[in-house]
């Protein structure tokens, strides 16, 4: 399967599902970064730049839908959660504007430009909006399928892309079945513990599944692509029938991933935990495979993380 | 301005001070002294120029609003009530539980409010989108906007002017009401504004000055503005805080404070005159 970037599947979809007069798209002089460029290449009267102003994109970007459109607002995941932060609460999000903010180069693997581009908190930060859905899907196909949702579906959207080529997951079309908001998916069946992962965590958490199988360890691996609504019922069936949770983000442990399903579980079914992320700390500079080794994020060390909680639920059961 | 048309609208804005006051009175809390400086921009365009239309506010049309200055909403749901979207009655209902009048404008609570606002900075950008979109769709609508002298010292409301420059949105008005002050007092004492004349000008709009209290002045001007091409227009409107009444004329602790009833009789008293004067000359 090829490997892409989930941005230029964002990209590529906005060309796709672009045909629709009512799509604007809005960009922060970054739109090579983004991939926005390609929807600008196909209908360049429907794509503005606004320049290096991400507060002013996001409340022209409110303006724009109260007069009917769809419209897409994208830059870095850094800038659009946190320098807009405000406008996109106060001018998207209470006033419930049909905007999809689009966020790119979202967690460590942005790599090189290192910290202050590196956004650890987006998921924590979107996800406490009222009215705000929260996505983050794991590969080009549940891009491409999560763009289409967001159009189907009014109101305000967070939508966080990688800027890395990463594997397919769900092959180069996966169908409709395979995507619905609110709705985790199992892409491998498993009984002993639960991996909830979510962008691209999830292929390294499948590595992580394949070390724990030699060991004996039959891990569930879900793909948690919306962040909020968060798929309660499935994190009460992980609780119920295996027992243990891992959750694996390219995020901050604290209020995201890890923290959506903590609190799914803790009013459900609660169960042993364990949250894989950065721990409340800035990233650094370098390639982005060197970066997820530094930080604990690789499939190794997953399944490491995972060996040990699953032990602690054993010990539990004695 | 003919002078029944400047009668009918100082009339109109006679009743929208007393709006403002029975709202703020009611409340116990909001922003009289703002409300008041806009009042005969209000006025002029909800009883004027404004192409809306009670009965069909959602119409694709219209002309829009956006009062950048959210906090001046008793100013803005006075002139949208005696202009018919919704009951006057409902004004002494600003601020309370359960009310569609909540304390900033909401778009989604209140017929005629075309954006929620409330946050210095953002409702100009939001006018921006309106304008670029009148654009894209070659819709005859055209968007006004209100900001606050203070709210200038918002770094977002100078992107806004320099994207509505750059999409040279000649279907963008912006009023700024230049009363000088702000909560903590002068604009100048708390952050000097230097000439706003000369900024918005830079920032490639076209810029008028008027007296904000003159109804030929600002007809003048908005007609300017739709006779201008390429370029979007600033109407700087000099005002007076708390302008109609005379307790709370250009001071600034009248910025957000509900008069209690002695005050309120006084201030009320004062409006029914000014009233009364214009219907008799009427
Ligand atoms: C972003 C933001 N910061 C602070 C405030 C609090 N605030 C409300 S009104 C105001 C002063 C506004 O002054 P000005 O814009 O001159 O308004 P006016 O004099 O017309 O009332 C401030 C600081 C706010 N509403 N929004
Ligand atoms: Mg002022």
């Amino acid at each position: 399967m090829t490997k892409m970037a989930t941005r230029e599947a964002y990209g590529k979809a906005l060309v796709e599902f672009g045909k629709d007069p009512n799509i604007v798209v809005l960009d922060a002089d970054l739109s090579k970064s983004t991939f926005t460029m390609l929807f600008q290449k196909e209908y360049p009267e429907r794509h503005f730049n606004m320049g290096i102003a991400e507060a002013n994109m996001m409340s022209v970007a409110a303006g724009m839908s109260t007069c009917g459109k769809t419209v897409f607002a994208s830059t870095f995941a850094i800038f659009a959660a946190e320098r807009a932060l405000e406008q996109v609460r106060n001018s998207i999000c209470y006033p419930n504007l049909n905007v999809k903010v689009c966020a790119t180069h979202a967690g460590i693997s942005v790599g090189e430009d290192g910290a202050s581009h590196q956004c650890v908190e987006d998921l924590a930060i979107m996800r406490a909006i009222p009215n705000m859905r929260v996505i983050s899907p794991c590969d080009a196909a549940s891009t491409r399928l999560a763009i289409r949702a967001a159009i189907e579906t009014p109101g305000p959207f967070y939508v966080r892309l990688g800027r890395l080529s990463v594997e397919g997951v769900y092959g180069e079309y996966g169908d409709e079945t395979e995507f619905t908001i609110g709705k985790a998916n199992t892409i491998r069946e498993g009984k002993d513990i639960t991996i909830i992962a979510t962008g691209l965590m999830v292929q390294q958490s499948l590595g992580a599944a394949e070390i724990l199988k030699e060991k004996g360890i039959d891990a569930r691996v879900l793909d948690m692509h919306t962040i909020k609504p968060i798929d309660t019922d499935a994190v009460e069936k992980a609780s119920k029938e295996t027992g243990a949770i891992v959750t694996v983000e390219e995020h901050n442990i604290l209020g995201g991933l890890g923290g959506a399903v903590a609190e799914a579980a803790a009013e459900t079914t609660p169960c042993i935990m364990k949250r894989v992320g950065m721990r409340d700390t800035f990233g650094k500079s370098g390639k982005p495979e060197g970066l997820l080794k530094i930080y604990g994020l690789t499939a190794e060390d997953i399944a490491i993380e995972v060996e040990k909680t699953y032990a602690r639920k054993m010990s539990l059961a004695k | 301005m003919d002078n029944s048309k400047e009668k009918k609208l100082k009339l109109f804005a006679a009743n929208v001070r007393k709006l403002v006051i029975e709202a703020v009175y009611s409340a116990q809390s909001g922003h009289p002294g703002g409300s008041l400086s806009s009042a005969d921009i209000f006025s002029y365009l909800y009883g004027d120029k404004l192409r809306v239309d009670p009965l069909n506010p959602e119409d694709p049309k219209r002309d829009r609003f956006v009062l950048s200055k959210g906090h001046c909403a008793p100013g803005l749901y006075a002139a949208l009530s005696h202009r018919g979207f919704f009951d006057t009655c409902k004004i002494k209902e600003f601020r309370q539980c359960g009310s569609m009048l909540q304390g900033h404008p909401c778009r989604a609570c209140v017929p005629g409010v075309d954006m929620s606002t409330g946050s210095l900075g953002q409702g100009i950008s939001a006018a921006v989108g309106m304008a670029m979109m009148g654009k894209l769709d070659g819709a005859s609508y055209r968007v006004y906007a209100l900001m606050g002298d203070g709210e200038l010292q918002e770094g977002q409301v100078w992107e806004a002017q320099m994207s509505a420059a750059h999409y040279k949105l000649d279907n963008l008005t912006a009023f700024i009401d230049f009363n000088g002050l702000q909560i903590d007092g002068k604009t100048d004492d708390v952050m000097s504004l230097g000439s706003i004349e000369a900024k918005t000008r830079a920032f490639g709009w076209h810029t008028i000055m008027i007296d904000g209290h003159d109804f030929s002045q600002i007809e003048a001007a908005v007609e300017e503005a739709e006779k201008t091409k390429g370029q979007p227009t600033m109407i700087v409107a000099k005002t007076h805080k708390g302008k109609g009444v005379s307790f709370m004329e250009d001071q600034a602790g009248w910025h957000g404070k509900a008069p209690n009833q002695e005050q309120y009789e006084m201030a009320m008293a004062e409006l029914d005159a000014a009233l009364a004067a214009l219907e008799v000359e009427a």
